[in-house]
């Protein structure tokens, strides 16, 4: 049987990945050996180039090469944001939709309508996976934005079905990324994650709770207007300015100079993510000179300060969307290309609190290619899915298996100083069970569920107060301001239930929901076996 | 750690019942992931949560069983035969190679990825720097072995000779005279004499139900064996044509010499066996009686037509026979009852004639005592001249009107001019 490849599809760059018959997850290379393989088709005479070959394309051949056409598809001409690819062949009408009029050989014009680029865009990454694994593919799960209506969900499985796909799944593309990150770093305990996907040319972000490992989406917002390309942006003007302050030449008159300008930022900004200097060395810029110089990284942060911030602002909108504090979440986990830059992580780290864990490609806790999360999720799901038949997948993917009754609020116990500790989170899914075993307790306890609200405690610290505690960072102004601690605090709500348990000889105990809602307490000796049980 | 609060008061279970419980939202969840499918399969199949883990429980045990290298049980756990490790590594053809490799069990059935593998393995455990490691004397001769044997067990040139030559995968016909199953006995000999023929697969003995055909293709095959068996691995070793070539090809002749004839002997010792098992084999005995029988049933088939006609001759013989002899008695008994009733009709005749002459004198003669002697003298004559039916008819007749009676007839004979009329005065 053939693998079921799965194929992160974005409107920048896509990647194909298998998990490999060692089990592990292989992000499959295309013939020119890209991992990400840009999403670029180019037309040169009767010649048809994809990928990265495509995407040098851009710079003499613009009008012949088709870029980001992913978020046309399925929609009508009028609610494409035709602008994005204005930098490449321009969108036309065609049918009411989206499409592009390339020129072939002898002149002649050829129409391509959104899905026919798609379809050729899907055949490319087919034939390069076949190649890559040895054997016919028919089956892919392929990972799609959470705003992707059933329209564009519709047009991209009739787009792979011309191809020779059929696609057995559209996830979702923070859960394929959270489940590729899952496998490699499993949360040892249910969280809240936000799961950010800094593109090209788009930022997608969702806030995802995670219980007993089932993902739930919380919230999720989208800005189509923010992405790596507005760091380009940035780095162009910086060295558009340097540039006619060196020679007294516009170079953003001359398109060409402005595409390779382009195309040096792009690559400038990812050396920087990796090294600290980087030089730009481009013959003949504008008007014959040749423009040479370096660019470290804390003069290239200073420069997209604004657009890094906007990134950190981003994930902040996100979080107040879901109705959470930045204190309720767990994680923050990076993906898509962007978030290579060093200076978003520490951006992030900086904004948010502590117990926020930022899983860039600068932690070791996360995956070192964010840009190929999608891809891996979406293979592991593929992989998963081989397991089942047809019948299966569509009655699990059955609406009354997805829509499932969540916990409004939390349950738990309270602990020897009265305090509550939360068991079953907020955003549990029904049914769920949870067991804590306690090896030390011996003697009589209560055990007393209770429902518990969560709030967040601001106290005031004042500033001399903190100096003490720290006398050697006596250099530090802010500490003469007072500072606001803020703190996650239950408080107990409704009394569940109460048991009393005897000569205990270490317990365990299992908090079980079921499909209605019946919370099952059960707490069992871990000795003599005995269970003393109460139900609601 | 978390710690409980103690027990103040005396409670076993207190459910607050009254708790109206925040009401649930509803969500749909991510279909990602293995948690979610299996959260659809509980939902799905309503399964509690403990039937849910020992489904679980038990998929993990087999994905365990199946996990286990299935090469790994065919090899050896220890060391076949333990005095390899003391056998002198310049004898090593005289060794067990199969056994140095841990692959006693499987032998030539060992594929090359096995040999690898199992050289690995026995590298892992016999390196001449893991014994030195562990304190043992620097004893490499047992690792000489199993390397000579993995360069002779990966080429397949020398593997073959090996295999050739190693009698211990050889299993030993049963002994003559002995008692024993032939199939059970038979099978394993045939099974590892086919190791060696060029043409495979290589039809088995099979069970005693085994059809004719399957049988009559196993003695085929066998009486045309064609083995590749070589004995080169036996050969004596060749020297080297430096100091003297004439020995060295003395030697090759001779190694040639000594191969030809263990090849022919080997071919005699496989045609000697496929003999004893032909002669030996029961199914062989009860296709034969088969046949025998089949023969006889179609003879007598076959005649059938001209038995039938022999029986059907026998029977009309018989037939006419029988008639014959009861026509014949027949006629005798008819022959017989003519004589009595011909007697009977003398006697009759007699006791007829006797009653009429009597008849007169018993009449008294009529009243004319006078005339008896004429009387007598005419009625004898009328007794003499009547037919037997006229006597008859008289004799029945004169039991009446006696005198009437013979008067009646005396007329008759005179009509008929039998008698003339003088000689029956009397009665006229």
């Amino acid at each position: 049987m053939s693998p079921i490849v799965g194929i992160a599809f974005g409107n920048t760059t896509s990647s194909i990945a298998y998990v490999n018959p060692k089990n592990d997850v292989d992000v499959i290379a295309n013939p020119d050996g890209e991992r990400t393989i840009p999403s670029v088709l180019s037309y040169v005479g009767e010649d048809e180039y994809h990928g990265g070959q495509a995407l040098q394309q851009l710079l003499r051949n613009s009008k012949n090469t088709i870029i980001n056409f992913r978020d046309f598809l399925g929609l009508s001409y009028s609610e494409c944001d035709v602008s994005k690819c204005a930098a490449g062949a321009p969108a036309v009408e065609i049918d009411g939709k989206a499409g592009f009029v390339v020129t072939r050989g002898d002149g002649r014009q050829e129409q391509l309508t959104v899905d026919e680029v798609v379809s050729r865009h899907l055949n490319k990454l087919k034939l390069a996976a076949e190649d890559y694994i040895g054997q016919k593919l028919s089956e892919t799960v392929i990972s799609v934005p959470t705003n992707f209506s059933d329209a564009q969900k519709s047009a991209l499985r009739a787009a792979a079905k011309k191809v020779g796909l059929n696609i057995i799944q559209l996830i979702n593309e923070p859960s394929a990324a959270l489940l590729a990150h899952t496998e490699s770093f499993p949360f040892k305990e249910d969280s809240n994650v936000v799961v950010a996907d800094f593109g090209g040319i788009r930022s997608d972000a969702a806030v995802i709770a995670i219980r007993n490992g089932i993902y739930t989406l919380l919230a999720t917002s989208h800005d189509a207007n923010l992405g790596g390309e507005n760091l380009d942006e940035e780095l162009v003007e910086f060295y558009a300015k340097d540039f006619q302050k060196k020679n007294q030449t516009n170079p953003r008159k001359n398109a060409r100079s402005m595409a390779k300008l382009r195309a040096n930022a792009e690559l400038t900004k990812k050396t920087l993510s990796n090294v600290t200097t980087a030089t730009i060395s481009i013959d003949s810029l504008a008007d014959g000179f040749d423009y040479h110089t370096s660019i470290n990284r804390l003069r290239y942060e200073l420069v997209a300060n604004k657009v890094l911030s906007k990134f950190a602002q981003f994930i902040e909108d996100v979080i107040s969307k879901a109705e959470l504090d930045p204190l309720d979440i767990n994680a923050i986990v990076l993906c898509g290309g962007s978030s290579f830059t060093p200076k978003l992580s520490s951006n992030l780290e900086f904004l948010l609190p502590e117990s926020v864990a930022v899983l860039g490609p600068q932690c070791k806790e996360a995956s070192n290619n964010p840009n190929e999360l999608l891809a891996c999720g979406a293979a592991l799901q593929a992989q998963l899915l081989s397991n089942y038949d047809a019948d299966e997948l569509a009655q699990a993917l059955d609406p009354v298996v997805i829509n499932t009754q969540h916990l409004k609020k939390a349950i738990g116990l309270v602990d020897a100083k009265g305090n509550f500790v939360p068991v079953l989170l907020a955003e549990t899914s029904f049914p769920a069970k949870k067991t804590i075993t306690l090896k030390k307790a011996k003697g009589d306890f209560l055990v007393s569920v209770y429902e518990g609200d969560h709030h967040i405690k601001e106290t005031i610290v004042e500033a001399n107060a903190k100096a003490e505690q720290d006398d050697e960072s006596d250099w530090s102004d802010e500490d003469d301001e007072p500072e606001v601690v803020r703190e996650k605090h239950y408080t107990l709500a409704s009394k569940l239930m109460e048991l009393g348990i005897k000569g205990a000889q270490g317990l365990e105990l299992s908090f079980s929901l079921n499909n209605v809602g019946t919370l099952t307490v059960a707490a069992r000796d871990l000795k003599s076996g005995k269970v003393v049980k109460g139900e609601l | 750690m978390l710690t409980l609060p103690a027990l103040t008061s005396d409670i076993g279970v207190a459910v607050n019942t009254n708790v109206q419980k925040t009401a649930p939202v509803r969500r749909p969840v991510e279909p990602v992931g293995r948690n979610f499918m299996h959260h659809a399969q509980r939902t799905l199949r309503n399964h509690t949560w403990s039937e849910f883990e020992r489904i679980q429980a038990s998929k993990n045990v087999q994905r365990v069983e199946e996990a286990v290298d299935p090469d790994e049980a065919l090899f050896d756990d220890e060391l076949a035969d333990e005095s390899l490790l003391e056998h002198d590594p310049r004898d090593w053809k005289t060794a067990d190679l199969y056994a140095a490799m841990g692959l006693s069990k499987l032998r030539h059935r060992a594929t090359d990825a096995q040999v690898i593998k199992a050289h690995r393995k026995m590298v892992l455990k016999h390196h001449p720097d893991k014994k030195s490691a562990s304190g043992g004397l620097e004893q490499d001769g047992f690792f000489k072995i199993i390397q000579k044997a993995f360069e002779t067990l990966t080429d397949s040139n020398k593997r073959a000779q090996y295999d050739s030559c190693d009698y211990n995968a050889d299993v030993a016909p049963p002994k003559k005279g002995a008692k024993y199953d032939f199939f059970e006995a038979w099978g394993p000999v045939f099974d590892s004499e086919a190791r060696f023929s060029k043409k495979q697969p290589v039809p088995s003995l099979g069970g005693p139900d085994a059809s004719q055909a399957d049988v009559e293709r196993f003695y085929n095959f066998w009486h045309r064996f064609d083995s590749w068996r070589t004995f080169e691995f036996d050969d004596e070793e060749v020297p080297d044509d430096s100091s003297n070539r004439d020995h060295k090809r003395y030697i090759e002749r001779k190694n040639k010499a000594a191969r030809d004839k263990k090849k022919t002997a080997d071919n005699a010792r496989l045609a000697k066996l496929v003999e004893r098992v032909g002669s030996e084999d029961p199914r062989i005995k009860q296709f034969k009686e088969a046949e025998k029988k089949e023969k006889e049933r179609k003879k007598w088939e076959r005649e059938a037509g001209s038995r039938a006609e022999a029986e059907a001759k026998v029977k009309a013989e018989a037939e006419a026979k029988a008639k014959a002899e009861s026509e014949a008695s027949l006629a005798a008994n008819a022959k017989v009852d003519k004589k009595k009733a011909k007697e009977a009709a003398k006697a009759a005749k007699k006791k007829n004639k006797r009653a009429v002459r009597g008849s007169a004198q018993a009449a008294d003669y009529f009243g004319d005592a006078d005339k008896a002697a004429t009387i007598d003298e005419q009625v004898g004559l009328i007794v003499d001249t009547v037919d037997d039916e006229q006597l008859v008819e008289l004799a029945e007749k004169i039991k009446g009107d006696v005198k009437a009676a013979l008067a009646e007839y005396a007329q008759k004979l005179i009509d008929s001019k039998k008698l003339p009329a003088s000689l029956l005065s009397y009665f006229a």
